[in-house]
């Protein structure tokens, strides 16, 4: 009797601190964007931090919960951003606030209506396969957005409404979050997460696999087009360069770094990952080359090897 | 009407007929048994049962329903449930959580539901948490719920397969070499189990297995397989005498 009491108050109690730290968390936010800590430069720097941090936990959706390789997250984020800036920019006739509120969920459900088109055939590959033809969808969706007149081709939009806060990123964010933790704790998600630990013993269980590749893969871009109209409102301008294979390479390195399948890790690396190219611009030149030597120690650390490896190095010094 | 009726069942690959007319007929509540050589197509078998492979040629039946044909995921859900020769489980999940996949379709609360964290929704876990805790108790698993599957000893992992596949709630549950590599006394437990298990949940059971004394020890009916063919069938004590079979087995 106590520990069930004991279970439902930690249960209660969790819950609490969540919301505590949400709270915390945007105050923070608060007293970076508007007090004197950052220079205008860094302040700059909340919104595409926010905005990475939404990416990179979408992408580990597909990447972490079901175990598939997606090269192809940009293309989603490019469908949301267009979508949500075409909206915005058509429809003058809304206010600001409703109009943005719908230009982020339209881009949403476009971009997860996506998912699950492009899904159907892709999802019935595997591995190194479905890696690629995702890379592929990616650019087909650049270089269609590239050839449409209704996006402006390869000059870009312009003069796209700049509504989007860092309220607005840090509220994307904590229901991106939510949704992926919870995902975890529902049939749906135990379901996804089956398939990536053994597919055939999840189809024996009775797990409709190629469903519930499509469903992770939808709510993925459905996150990636929100942050895509996110990142239209910032800049106000939109051009489909931004959405080459680049930009998905560098959500998935804030997966991999932060670890596959870890809501937290994905967060810390897309921060630390959108912060450091920042701090070494002192470095000019250098910049590249020191971003890329830091992520390799950080990778080859983090593996685990890298205690070893400096402690085999050492070892050899001793014998010599 | 038996429960399981399969007729003149076959696959070939290619050119090399793995399973060729093979019948075979289960009462509702039997323990049959599954036994054969090495390569003899035990294993093939159960995987055109449970729609792995596709069968180029035969019926199977479960309570007159046709399985051909079906997806595994389909007939999982018609009450066929299995284990596998070399174990599958979800490695990186909790033997709890194992347990919980296995009840996918037993529990049909929205993504909506789960999102919100709605009243069902809590329902629905508690029960298959529930639930899930019942069957472990049953495999003296209790303790090491919160475990994750990969870090369990071997023999507890065998245990684990069949409280998972018990957990999708089969009228036939498959089980491929349960006691594979378990030492005479695990064995034993485990045989004892699957006895405790059939009884209490009435389920039907179709087991492989190679050790002979065991099989003949708890399997009401046999069914023994060559180079893919029936070999011969009935009841243990004549099956066993049967000199095709001491041949196939011990050689001339």
């Amino acid at each position: 009797m106590i520990e069930k009491i004991r279970e439902k108050m930690t249960g209660r109690n969790r819950k609490l601190m969540m919301i505590g730290v949400m709270i915390v968390g945007y105050i923070a936010c608060v007293f970076l964007a508007e007090g004197n800590l950052l220079n205008r430069q860094m302040k700059s720097l909340i919104v595409p931090l926010g905005i990475n941090i939404i990416l990179a936990v979408s992408l580990n959706i597909t990447t972490g919960f079901l175990g598939e390789l997606s090269l192809g997250h940009a293309g989603f984020m490019a469908i949301g951003a267009y979508t949500g800036a075409i909206f915005t920019k058509y429809v003058t006739w809304l206010s600001p606030f409703p109009a943005f509120l719908i230009a982020i969920l339209l881009g949403g459900v476009m971009a997860a209506i996506f998912g699950v088109l492009i899904g159907m055939p892709v999802l019935r590959l595997k591995g190194d396969y479905l890696a690629i033809v995702t890379l592929a969808f990616g650019e087909i969706i650049r270089s269609v957005i590239n050839a449409m007149d209704v996006t402006g081709g390869a000059k870009g939009l312009s003069k796209i409404p700049t509504y989007t806060t860092y309220t607005w990123v840090y509220l994307v964010i904590i229901v991106t979050i939510v949704v992926a933790r919870r995902l975890l704790h529902s049939r749906q998600g135990r379901a996804i997460v089956s398939i990536r630990e053994n597919t055939i013993a999840a189809e024996a269980m009775g797990v409709q696999v190629t469903r519930y590749k499509i469903l992770a893969f939808a709510i993925a871009a459905f996150f990636a087009g929100m942050a895509g109209v996110l990142y239209a409102h910032n800049f106000s301008i939109l051009k489909p360069d931004t959405f080459d294979y680049n930009k998905s390479i560098d959500i998935l390195v804030f997966v991999v770094l932060g670890g596959m399948g870890s809501i937290k890790g994905s967060v810390i690396a897309a921060t630390v990952l959108t912060i450091l190219p920042e701090v070494l611009r002192s470095a000019d030149d250098l910049r590249k080359l020191l971003y890329a030597l830091a992520l390799i120690v950080i990778m080859v650390y983090k593996s685990g090897n890298g205690k070893e490896m400096i402690s085999r190095l050492l070892k050899k010094k001793e014998a010599v | 009407m038996a429960l399981l009726d399969v007729k003149d069942l076959g696959i070939s690959f290619g050119g090399l007929k793995a399973v060729e007319h093979v019948n075979l007929s289960i009462e509702k509540g039997e323990l049959f048994g599954l036994i054969g050589p090495n390569g003899a197509g035990k294993t093939t078998i159960f995987n055109l049962l449970t729609g792995v492979y596709q069968p180029t040629c035969g019926t199977i039946l479960l309570n007159g329903n046709k399985l051909e044909g079906k997806s595994p995921a389909q007939i999982c859900r018609s009450g066929v449930a299995r284990t596998f020769q070399n174990i599958r489980l979800f490695k990186k999940m909790t033997v709890l959580e194992n347990v919980m996949v296995a009840f996918h379709n037993q529990v049909t609360y929205s993504l909506l539901d789960g999102m919100l964290h709605t009243k069902r929704y809590r329902a629905a876990e508690e029960e298959v948490r529930k639930q899930a805790a019942k069957i472990l108790e049953v495999f003296h698993l209790s303790e090491e719920k919160d475990v994750l599957a990969v870090n369990l000893p071997y023999g507890k992992q065998r245990k684990l397969e069949i409280a998972r596949a018990l957990a999708t709630n089969p009228q036939l549950l498959l089980l491929d070499e349960p006691a594979a590599g378990m030492n005479p006394n695990e064995t034993k437990e485990l045989m004892d189990t699957i006895q405790l298990v059939r009884k209490q949940y009435g389920i039907t059971i179709l087991l492989i297995e190679h050790d002979m004394k065991l099989v003949s020890g708890i399997c009401e009916k046999l069914l023994v397989l060559n180079f893919g063919t029936e070999l011969a069938s009935g009841i243990p004590e004549e099956v066993l005498k049967n000199p095709e079979v001491v041949t196939a087995y011990l050689g001339e």
